[in-house]
């Protein structure tokens, strides 16, 4: 007689990398470190944004970069200019960050610099709306970006990265006199499936809306 | 193609599973609860799990995946509802956002379906002699 049993599992599917998160978020906190997030679709101005906070705020506090690229360094060198620690993680063809590569980022950061000095960690992500959401990486807040000529419904097409953001900063606003974009609707439509998200609406190329962000950030640090 | 990693994620988990096990185990099923709220694709994952389990301990393993809706709650009008992924989020009646989810975001492995290796070594006996 063939006899078959059963298991119960209930484990969660992405156990070992919430578990990898969890341990990374311990490391930030024993250093006072407060980690962010960056997801967005490609080009939605991740690395410019970055480059303009790293330029404001490097008088205020110490801040270091966590940067995931699939296959280049072009972003990395574009902030090392800024002479913070920046830490390039080569994603290969993983279209996403996991726990586990940003744990081998912590450990270069504590290895060649010095964590306990250090306010802020900026994860800059894969650009890709999808796969980044599901994969927390130890971060403290979630911070997304929608460039407005994505177009309006974006945030329901891809609610989980939307539902999960903390901050929401809807990007190139100096482009809407040339496009046919409601800022309300985007802003209407995330806020339907995530009422608490912090929305800034900001240009980097202007510097527009870009104080309020900074203002936020410095509310998130531990120190 | 995050269903990759998902899928090494779930061999790895099952892995681990049969490491505990006292006796050898023969994996016939494995049920995966994924809710309908998350960035997994059930056919993408189906097709990743045939690919990435062949020639391994796993290979010929059936994935049953159930499909959980998502599901929110309306504090307002104390009910609950179907959100319309892709269109809309609020509460179909007084559209107040959707702050409650109830389900969808599931994304588990339920339970396992198995027989012990022995006892199919001895059913093969047992036929051998019949």
């Amino acid at each position: 007689m063939h006899q078959t049993f059963d298991a119960a599992i209930e484990l969660n599917l992405l156990h070992a990398n919430q578990d990898g998160a969890d341990h990374n978020r311990a490391h930030f906190d024993q250093w006072g470190i407060t980690c962010l997030n960056l997801m967005s679709s490609p080009g939605a101005g991740k690395t410019v944004l970055l480059e303009k906070t790293l330029a404001a705020l490097q008088d205020k506090i110490s801040m270091a970069v966590i940067e995931g690229d699939m296959t280049t360094e072009l972003d990395a060198d574009r902030l090392r200019q800024y002479n913070v620690p920046v830490i390039p993680i080569n994603t290969g063809r993983s279209c996403h960050l996991d726990s586990k590569m940003v744990a081998g980022g912590i450990h270069t950061l504590q290895h060649q610099h010095h964590p306990e000095a250090i306010d802020l960690v900026l994860v800059e992500n894969v650009g890709n709306l999808v796969c980044p959401a599901e994969f927390e990486v130890g971060e403290h807040a979630k911070v997304a970006l929608l460039s407005v000529t994505e177009g309006e419904d974006k945030p329901l097409k891809y609610p989980v990265m939307f539902q999960e953001a903390d901050c929401l900063l809807i990007t190139k606003i100096d482009l809407v006199p040339y496009l046919d974009v409601d800022l309300e609707r985007i802003i209407n439509n995330v806020r339907q499936m995530n009422p608490k998200v912090e929305i800034f609406s900001v240009s980097a190329k202007t510097e527009q809306g870009l104080d309020l962000w900074f203002d936020w950030l410095l509310t998130k640090v531990q120190k | 193609m995050h269903e990759t990693d998902m899928t090494k994620a779930l061999i790895f988990t099952v892995k681990d599973w049969l490491s505990t096990q006292s006796e050898k185990q023969q994996i016939e099923k494995i049920h995966l609860v994924v809710g309908q709220f998350t960035c997994v694709e059930p056919a993408s994952l189906k097709f990743a799990f045939e690919v990435q389990t062949r020639n391994t301990f796993l290979e010929g393993v059936e994935l049953i995946i159930k499909d959980i809706p998502l599901i929110a709650f309306c504090h307002l009008c104390q009910h609950e509802y179907k959100p319309q992924i892709g269109l809309q989020y609020s509460c179909p009646d007084c559209n107040s956002p959707m702050e409650d989810i109830r389900s969808g975001r599931e994304l588990k492995i339920d339970h396992i379906e198995y027989s012990t290796i022995e006892e199919s070594a001895h059913d093969k006996l047992r036929a051998l002699k019949d």
